[in-house]
This record gives structure tokens, C-alpha cells and sequence, in this order.
């Protein structure tokens, strides 16, 4: 049972991986990877890392995504040219992934590490329960805890100066006017302001 | 199931994760192969915490997802603005930080 659901997740996981990067389209990158994100957290489950999976679904598939996709239909299907700065790019890029593989596996399998080649020993009942994760949060890992809140902060307070209207000299892009998709129109007198 | 192929599945993701960045243009899809990345880590994570036995990795797997949080409200803010600014969203062209 427990292998049925592993190969089931996993393969949801690489062929939800393989589609971000093969889709051309970026709306379906996105929507592919809400596919990755669900299939691994079913093998969270199987980790037993039920807060983690919750959090996964709710959180990454759920909240992050939304965000993927409305600027995914905001900004459009970004057209890639053909137009490579490295010649034999397409070609290398593969290539350099399946080396990376090839040392990480290497690694993995020839570690000496005794645990992994076991399903890990029997835990508790509470094992990556929300009371057990909350606690060691604030407990011991309390620091690190709150420097991700505060990370949190500033990158909520970046992205509102990053993604704000442009209030003064509103030439081209003033405020209620749509943005023009590029290369059409003059190019609109827009004052540099540093952001 | 024997942790060794969470591993290996987890090193799976991230080459693709590492492949999609090197050969994709579009910003937005570069962020979505970093997204990749950070889960092929996060799996990982919580498969060294099952091997262990103890809740240590599930706690960094947590801290992992909100930095990637951060990462793609940041990422996404960056590409919203060059997009304004007309700017091709094309990472090729993106050398300059200079407007």
C-alpha cells in the first residue's frame, strides 16, 4: 500500500516538474506545478509530516499559487526567442541537470549512512503533529522562528514599494490607465524614478 | 519504503528545478523552477527527519516554505514592476539593474 501511494506521488511530482519546465505557455507552468506541490504533499503524508502537508496544500497550493497566477494572466505568455546568448544552450542545460543527478545520486547511494537505507525507526503517535511542530517552534527553534517573521515583513513592505502606482508625473502609465502591452504606441515620456 | 528513494526522488526535482532555470527566458518560470528547488529541499528535509526519528527537519521544512514565500512575493513585485516600466520580460535582458 505504502508503495502504491509513494509511485503515485512521485509520479505525480516529476511529471508535474517535467511540465513547469516544458510548457510553453506560463499559465500552465503554474497550473503544473499546483500538480507538483499536491503530489508531494501526499509523500509528506507518507513522512509523516502532517502539518507540513496542511500547510503545504493550504499555503504553497493554495495562497503562493493564486498569487503565480494572477500575475501570470496580468502579465501575459512571455514569447521566448529563439535567440540564444550561449550557443548550444538547450542543449547544455539538460545535459548539466542530468550530471547534477548523476553526482547526487552517486552520493546518495554510496553514503554510509545506516538510517536511510530503513523506513526510519517507529515513532510516537504525535510525530509531525501541529502540538508537536508549534512547540519545538517556540521552544527551541524560537530564533529562527522569528527571523522568518520578520522576513515575512520586510518582504511584504518591498513588495508594496515594488509593485506600487507611480503617484507623481503620472505620464504614460498614470494612475487607472491600463499598461499598454510593449512595442506598441510611443514610447510614452515616463519619468526614471528611483524606486 | 526505504528512505533512500524519497533521496532520490528528491535529487530527481532539483536537477529539474536546475535545468529548468539554465534553460527557460521567462522570469516567471525561472521563479517557478526556483519553487521546484526549494521543495525538492523541503522533501529531503522531512525524509532525513523520518530517518532520524525526531521533528527537527519538519520544523526547517516549515521555515523553508516562508522564506520561499518571500521569495516569490519579491520575485513576483520585480516582474510586475518590469512589466509596468515596459521593460521585455526576457532575463537575457535584464543585466542591467540601471533603469
Amino acid at each position: 500500500m505504502k508503495e502504491v501511494v509513494f509511485f503515485a506521488g512521485a509520479i505525480g511530482a516529476l511529471g508535474g516538474a517535467i511540465a513547469v519546465i516544458s510548457l510553453r505557455n506560463a499559465f500552465y507552468s503554474v497550473l503544473a506545478l499546483i500538480v507538483h506541490l499536491i503530489s508531494l504533499a501526499g509523500l509528506f503524508l507518507l513522512l509523516q509530516g502532517e502539518f507540513i502537508a496542511a500547510a503545504q496544500i493550504v499555503v504553497y497550493a493554495g495562497a503562493v499559487m493564486v498569487l503565480y497566477v494572477f500575475v501570470a494572466a496580468y502579465v501575459g505568455n512571455v514569447d521566448e526567442p529563439l535567440w540564444e546568448p550561449i550557443p548550444g544552450q538547450r542543449f547544455l542545460a539538460p545535459l548539466l541537470g542530468v550530471a547534477l543527478f548523476t553526482e547526487l545520486g552517486i552520493a546518495i547511494i554510496g553514503s554510509g549512512l545506516k538510517s536511510i537505507e530503513t523506513e526510519g525507526p517507529t515513532v510516537g503517535l504525535g510525530f509531525g503533529s501541529p502540538e508537536s511542530i508549534g512547540r519545538l517552534m517556540l521552544e527551541r527553534f524560537l530564533i529562527a522562528f522569528e527571523a522568518a517573521s520578520l522576513l515575512l515583513l520586510v518582504a511584504a513592505v518591498g513588495a508594496v514599494v515594488l509593485a506600487a502606482r507611480r503617484r507623481e508625473g503620472a505620464g504614460g502609465a498614470g494612475p487607472g490607465s491600463p499598461p499598454k502591452v510593449p512595442g506598441t504606441g510611443p514610447p510614452a515620456p515616463s519619468p526614471r524614478s528611483s524606486v | 519504503m526505504d528512505i533512500t528513494w524519497y533521496l532520490v526522488l528528491s535529487a530527481l526535482i532539483f536537477a529539474t528545478g536546475v535545468a529548468g532555470v539554465l534553460l527557460r527566458r521567462s522570469p516567471l518560470v525561472i521563479l517557478l523552477c526556483l519553487e521546484l528547488m526549494l521543495n525538492a529541499g523541503n522533501l529531503a528535509l522531512l525524509a532525513f527527519s523520518r530517518s532520524l526519528g525526531n521533528e527537527d527537519g519538519q520544523v526547517f521544512a516549515l521555515i523553508v516554505m516562508v522564506i520561499a514565500a518571500c521569495e516569490v512575493v519579491i520575485g513576483l513585485g520585480l516582474i510586475v514592476a518590469a512589466y509596468r516600466r515596459r521593460i521585455p520580460l526576457n532575463v537575457d535582458e535584464f543585466r542591467k539593474l540601471r533603469g
